[in-house]
């Protein structure tokens, strides 16, 4: 399938890792259809986005008996990402997944081992999110959510956001537009920064809550 | 435009490239684990398995091998673990992998703030 990613900055196709490259790590960005997730990744991936597919059994338990391949009923899900080198040993996958409950299966083996997540919020769907924010507390996965906004209005203030979506002040919220480099940047900083936090790991950061000062 | 990420997949199609194998294997390749090559394609190998070797001659993700191979995930970790066992690629696994119970180093949380910063 095409992606739109076409449509974006045009940065180089796949070159290749260095030698040295033995520490890969993963940050998740899921949302609803059409969301943004592509943009946002290819807002800060060193190569353009590249589309995968994950097998989807019938029974969405994921595949560990590739017999089931042969079921006529096989789907497959597809999911994108991109890449940020770190280091000469480091390396940031960002992958694009969808949102919706029948993809869980791919989430669990995008989550296991990440950083963490990103919940990309579109203000006029915001019950979108929902099952995602879910599974990601039940995970004990650290996440931001990051409201993509489209419209011409300003829509609904992130106060507004946080109690529709019912997360926890503890939770960071923030605006983002997933066309812009720095402000894709900006919420996976807000991200790390959260998970290197009290919360998720030993460094203190200040606990900001921008949508209270509005 | 078709706006489902849900695709149809040739069924046969997969059941062949794996050779109609479906071994549970306790050896997780995570998808960002990285292949290395530890050996070059040689003449009458399977040709998943040559174009593996080609590409993974520097490191490569797990999902950047299926994106390229436009094999689904769980598919293309069976071609690496037929390659693993026979000593002809190297798995290098993401060090979250090994240590997850503490989570993730400070250093590593740090390179990674320091990199997204100069983005
Ligand atoms: N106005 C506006 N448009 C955006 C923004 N982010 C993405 N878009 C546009 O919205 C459309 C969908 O964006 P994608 O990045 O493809 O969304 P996606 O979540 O990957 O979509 P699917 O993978 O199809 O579910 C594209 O045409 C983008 O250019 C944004 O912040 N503001
Ligand atoms: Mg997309």
């Amino acid at each position: 399938m095409p992606s739109n990613a076409s449509e974006q900055r045009t940065a180089p196709t796949r070159a290749p890792l260095a030698t040295t490259a033995d520490n890969a790590l993963k940050i998740v960005v899921v949302g609803g259809f059409g969301v943004g997730k592509t943009t946002l990744v290819g807002s800060v991936s060193e190569m353009r986005p590249l589309s995968t597919e994950e097998i989807m059994t019938q029974a969405s338990a994921g595949v560990d008996d590739i017999s089931a391949v042969r079921d006529k009923r096989t789907t497959t899900a597809a999911f994108d990402f991109g890449r940020i080198t770190i280091d000469e040993r480091r390396v940031l996958y960002l992958f694009g997944a969808p949102g919706q409950k029948r993809f869980w299966f791919l989430w669990n083996q995008l989550f296991t081992g990440s950083l963490g997540a990103v919940v990309l919020v579109d203000t006029d769907r915001v019950r979108d999110s929902w099952y995602a924010i879910d599974r990601l507390e039940h995970h004990r996965t650290p996440f931001v959510v990051a409201v993509n906004r489209f419209g011409p209005g300003p829509g609904p203030g992130l106060a507004e956001v946080r109690r529709a979506l019912d997360v926890s002040d503890r939770v960071p919220l923030v605006d983002c537009d997933a066309r812009s480099r720095e402000s894709s940047r900006d919420v996976l900083v807000t991200l790390v920064q959260h998970v290197s936090g009290p919360v998720h790991g030993s460094a203190p950061t200040p606990a900001s809550t921008p949508e209270d000062t509005q | 435009m078709n706006h489902d990420p849900l695709q149809r997949e040739s069924p046969d199609r997969l059941y062949t490239v794996t050779g109609g194998r479906g071994d549970t294997d306790t050896r997780t390749l995570d998808s960002v684990t990285l292949i290395v090559s530890e050996c070059e394609p040689v003449p009458g190998m399977q040709s998943e398995h040559a174009a593996i070797l080609r590409m993974c001659v520097f490191p490569t993700a797990v999902v950047e091998v299926s994106a390229e191979l436009g094999l689904p995930v769980s598919v293309v970790r069976i071609l690496l673990l037929d390659l693993l066992d026979t000593g002809r690629v190297a798995a290098r696994h993401p060090a979250s992998s090994v240590q997850r119970a503490e989570g993730h180093d400070p250093e590593t949380l740090k390179q990674v703030l320091l990199a997204l910063q100069r983005l």
